[in-house]
């Protein structure tokens, strides 16, 4: 086991890793933060994506034990001051969010988004969003989702 | 009406969007144990003989089971009960499990697969239906209509032969459809335990609790009462978790056996073996037309590759002659269909069950008809849309019907006058149209029980409390029900908690198949709240003098309609009624009606009403490198009425976005590993990255329209809307391709290397399609013949005697015409 210190969320947090773990096993094994899920642990899927150091990471394809000093942001992290993220509000509102397994992996790639491009286009969206799969949506209510909270000024 | 029609958040999204949703993986207990199960690697092969001993040995492995512990069989439909959780005597595809490690986590589970030793004595792998039709022996299953082949239906309404010879222009193709598969993003999981009184409690990602409950009680030889199933909300479902499988078998006896919870949890590449997915179907549509331009009669041919298990075959294969006659008029018809065993993983139900394959080659061929008889595909359509209200050929009673408004609709938004076949060449647009069942009108297994049974809980607190067997699969079945609650009861549908999915707290539905859960647990629902709202008024009325019949319940209030102002708050409401009766809670239930089918094969199909689609779908296509672009669709879709218009429009979008990944791209197909490794025949691509499906950067533009016409059958007039928009998809696609390009392929996926196949073939001069051009001889059984309702029949299979009578005198006919 390998002893590491990392931000989780805004809260510093040690933990013991196995070194083979990935952050997805990190996170959802030793962490209990069960709201990132996994759908191939190949990285094909974007449904593990979290965020390290404020850019989209696959988690299953990252080692718990690189993250050491790092800070991640889970869905679990989205809110704040009990209030829901703006991109959560417009997601639970406007059907971005069907099964909702997916849904973590696309809420964080789209902060990362927002963060670094308050005002993205259409095009721009979809290019972002385009290594995160979606079985029921068809895309399009995520698409609207997110400029939904675009306009509500997301950050 | 307040909520009903609506857009809203849905009842669980807030769980969603913040990560809290429990799907079955997220279950972590005390003392937990992992499963891992080892898979047979060849793919067809007598069971020699396994030895575990070296991995129950293995540190860290706390069980080790095999076919052994599991000598009692099972299977979704009665017919088939044909698997067994681990293989006994035999295995009969890549990927079927022979034995279940439980250990301390999941890599010593992992680990210890290898030191389990199994010896095969190969047999012939059996790769498609042909081979499985002229190779009886050796045989994939000891049951079955003959050899290798599962099962054959031949049903005749009416004089097709006739029919067809009278008619102006009779038309035969034959199409293909590959098989493909689910891809939910959740893998399936779950979790067994002994609750603290002895009694089983099983977690699982499951589409049908119900049916797992009574698969439970029959492997574990347990009562069912001991047993508790609940459905984790499914991270995806799309009928790929709607049959009992051998990982809930598996866990559920490791859990009674070891007393600790046990889990497992598929990776990806037992997911694509698991499978369950679509059949791929071989089709002969023949169709006689009249001059009019309407259909005199059809005679449609289906074979299905069936994989190495029955699963819902059976169903399938009956589905894919069911519905045609739903949405257009056929005056006689001869459905005669083929399911044969294969050693592949097993197929069934996938969102549209056994009709989109046949719904494809139905609409290609209308496309071909109506540019034959130089007819516009639309007005062809329109003049033969089924009559609302009736009795079909194959006696499907059919409720409303939208679709002549979807044809307009569509056609309008999309400027079809305008655009077919008047694009540059490279684009084109294409149409076809669908229906689907809302439900199917009989349960898996024979019996008089309601499909779907609502209690609602009301206290003094205000609260309500549904609960309902229904499963959220992500459809939004839980937020149906508390709408049609709330509407009733004029509360919003947050102030009601729903309970769904748990054998032992709700009542019965059957699950989330044949798109029946809205209108059947919706109707429960309303009963049930109508039930309560009644006494709630009775006190209520009593309390302020007000006729019963006056007062209204909305905003959370319960007031006199002729005086708002005079009325009490919903909760009050309850207090009143809870002193005056006691506790209350009410049920409701919901049971199809009888159908009017009472031939042998006549419960498949039947439904309390049907739901109707039409599309058009926009494509360029680049003659030099076949590539295809779709840019944009359009699609109106019967809904009946929108309980919630936002997850309405979620599932037309999802399922045009499902359709076009079955169009273009997706593919559950197999190969032979080379001979140095076994020769053993394996899924092609089991990822997610080589199983391609569509992603953001392929999904086309979509405009959905909703034709709301309620039918009197649904819960406040809905129809369904799960499954039914992705069937005109896959054909307004191949349709599109002949307007952009000239060329017919005749078969999915629509790849670049087809279309240019097909540009080359009609650059030669020949056909200018791709795709089948040859269905095999079957040894069909004599046709079960019913006469349609408009030659005096009563739904019943004619007499056998005078069938042979007319079986004679038919041939002479014959004879005669020739």
């Amino acid at each position: 086991m390998v002893q590491i210190t990392l931000t989780v969320n805004g809260e510093p947090v040690d933990v013991a890793v196995a070194p083979y773990k990935t952050l997805l096993e990190v996170l959802r094994e030793d962490l209990n933060l069960c709201g990132t899920k996994h759908g191939c642990e190949l990285g094909e899927c974007g449904a593990c994506a979290v965020l390290l150091d404020g850019q989209p990471v696959l988690s299953c394809l990252v080692l718990g034990v690189d993250c050491g000093g790092r800070a991640v942001t889970t869905v679990e992290g989205l809110a704040s001051d009990g209030r829901l993220h703006p991109l959560q509000e417009t997601f639970a509102d406007l059907g971005a969010a069907q099964c909702g397994y997916c849904t973590p992996g696309f809420l964080v790639t789209a902060k990362a988004l927002l963060d670094e491009h308050p005002r993205p286009t259409r095009d721009h969206i979809r290019d972002a969003l385009s290594g995160n799969l979606c079985r029921c949506t068809g895309y399009q209510q995520i698409y609207e989702a997110v400029e939904a909270a675009i306009a509500k000024g997301s950050r | 009406m307040k909520i009903v029609g609506t857009p809203r958040r849905r009842v669980d999204g807030r769980a969603k969007v913040t990560g809290q949703t429990k799907f079955a993986d997220d279950v972590v207990l005390p003392r937990m144990l992992h499963c891992k199960l080892l898979r047979a690697s060849v793919p067809h092969a007598r069971l020699v003989r396994i030895d575990a001993s070296r991995a129950t040995a293995h540190p860290g492995v706390h069980l080790v089971l095999t076919g052994n512990d599991f000598p009692i069989p099972y299977g979704i439909l009665p017919v088939s009960q044909d698997e067994h959780a681990l293989a006994r005597d035999k295995v009969r595809f890549v990927g079927d499990p022979v034995a279940a490690v439980i250990a301390r986590d999941e890599q010593t589970a992992f680990d210890a697969l290898d030191l389990i030793d199994v010896e095969y004595e190969p047999l012939t792998t059996f790769a498609d239906p042909e081979d499985s039709l002229a190779n009886p022996t050796p045989r994939i299953h000891e049951y079955g209509d003959t050899g290798n082949v599962h099962k054959l239906v031949s049903l005749q309404f009416g004089d097709v032969e006739q029919a067809l010879a009278d008619a102006d222009r009779v038309f035969e193709d034959i199409f293909f459809y590959q098989g493909n598969t689910h891809l939910p993003i959740e893998q399936h999981a779950a979790v067994a335990a002994k609750d603290p009184d002895g009694k089983l409690v099983l977690w699982s990602s499951t589409q049908t609790p119900h049916y797992v409950h009574r698969a439970l009680a029959k492997t574990l030889e347990m009562p069912a009462a001991h047993i508790r199933v609940i459905a984790t909300p499914n991270g995806g479902g799309f009928g790929g978790k709607s049959d009992p499988f051998n990982h809930e078998m598996v866990v559920a006896k490791a859990a009674l056996l070891l007393d600790r919870p046990v889990k497992i949890c598929l990776t990806r590449e037992e997911v694509f073996y698991c499978h369950r997915g679509r059949h791929p179907v071989l089709m002969q549509f023949t169709t006689g037309m009249k001059k009019d331009g309407t259909i005199a009669g059809m005679h449609v041919k289906t074979l299905l590759d069936g994989g190495a298990y029955g699963s819902y075959g059976v169903a399938s294969t009956f589905y894919t002659g069911a519905l045609q006659t739903v949405t257009y008029h056929v005056p006689a018809y001869h459905f005669q269909g083929c399911r044969v065993f294969t050693n592949k993983p097993p197929c069934g139900p996938k969102r549209g069950h056994g009709t989109p394959q046949s719904r494809f080659g139905q609409e290609i061929q209308l496309d071909k008809i109506a540019e034959a008889l130089t007819q516009d595909p639309a007005e062809l359509r329109l003049r033969i849309v089924e009559r609302p209200e009736t009795l079909t050929a194959n006696y499907l009673r059919v409720g409303t019907i939208g679709l002549s408004e979807c044809i307009r609709r569509v056609t309008r938004a999309a400027d079809w006058a305008n655009t077919f076949r008047k694009l540059p060449h490279g684009r084109g647009v294409g149409l076809a149209c669908s229906s689907y069942l809302s439900g199917a009108g009989l349960a898996i297994y024979w019996n008089d029980m309601p499909h779907s049974g609502v209690q609602l809980k009301l206290d003094r607190s205000g609260g309500v409390t549904a609960f309902c067997g229904a499963t959220e699969i992500g459809q939004g079945s839980d937020d149906v029900l508390v709408a049609c609650v709330a509407e009733v009861l004029g509360i919003d549908p947050l102030d009601i908690r729903p309970i769904t999915g748990d054998t032992d707290l709700t009542p019965v539905d059957l699950g989330s198949y044949s798109s029946r859960v809205t209108l059947m647990m919706g109707n429960a629902a309303i009963q049930a709240a109508e039930r309560a709202r009644d006494l709630l008024a009775d006190a209520v009325s009593r309390k302020l003098g007000v006729p019963r019949e006056r007062l209204v319940f909305a905003d959370r209030r319960v007031f006199d309609t002729e005086d708002p102002g005079k009325g009490v708050t919903f909760s009050d409401a309850v207090c009143l009624a809870e002193a005056a009766f006691g506790t209350i809670g009410t049920t409701g239930s919901y049971t199809p009606p009888k159908s009017a089918a009472r031939f042998k094969g006549g419960g498949v199909g039947p439904s309390p009403t049907y739901s109707y689609s039409a599309a058009i779908v926009e494509v360029d296509v680049d003659p030099d490198s076949g590539w295809i672009h779709v840019p944009r669709v359009w699609i109106a879709h019967d809904i009946g009425r929108s309980i919630n218009p936002v997850l309405v429009r979620g599932q037309v979008e999802g399922s045009v976005y499902m359709a076009l990944g079955e169009a273009l791209m997706e593919e559950q197909i197999f190969r032979r590993l080379p001979p140095r490794l076994s020769d053993a025949l394996v899924h092609k691509f089991p990822s997610m990255l080589e199983y391609k499906s569509p992603t953001t950067l392929d999904m086309p533009e979509v405009f959905t329209e909703l034709i709301e016409n309620p039918d009197p059958r649904g819960p406040f007039g809905a129809k369904e809307v799960g499954q039914g928009p992705l069937l005109p998809v896959m054909p307004a696609i191949a349709n599109a391709v002949y307007d952009a390009v000239g060329v017919r392929i005749d078969e999915v996926p629509i790849t670049p290397e087809k279309i240019l196949k097909a540009l080359d073939a009609k650059a030669a001069g020949k056909a200018p399609r791709y795709g089948p051009s040859h269905f095999p001889d079957i040894p069909w059984p004599e046709p079960v013949r019913v006469a349609p309702p408009w030659e005096g029949g009563d739904g019943k299979a004619q007499d056998v005697g005078r069938q042979k009578e007319e079986g004679r005198s038919t041939a002479a006919k014959a004879v005669i015409r020739s």
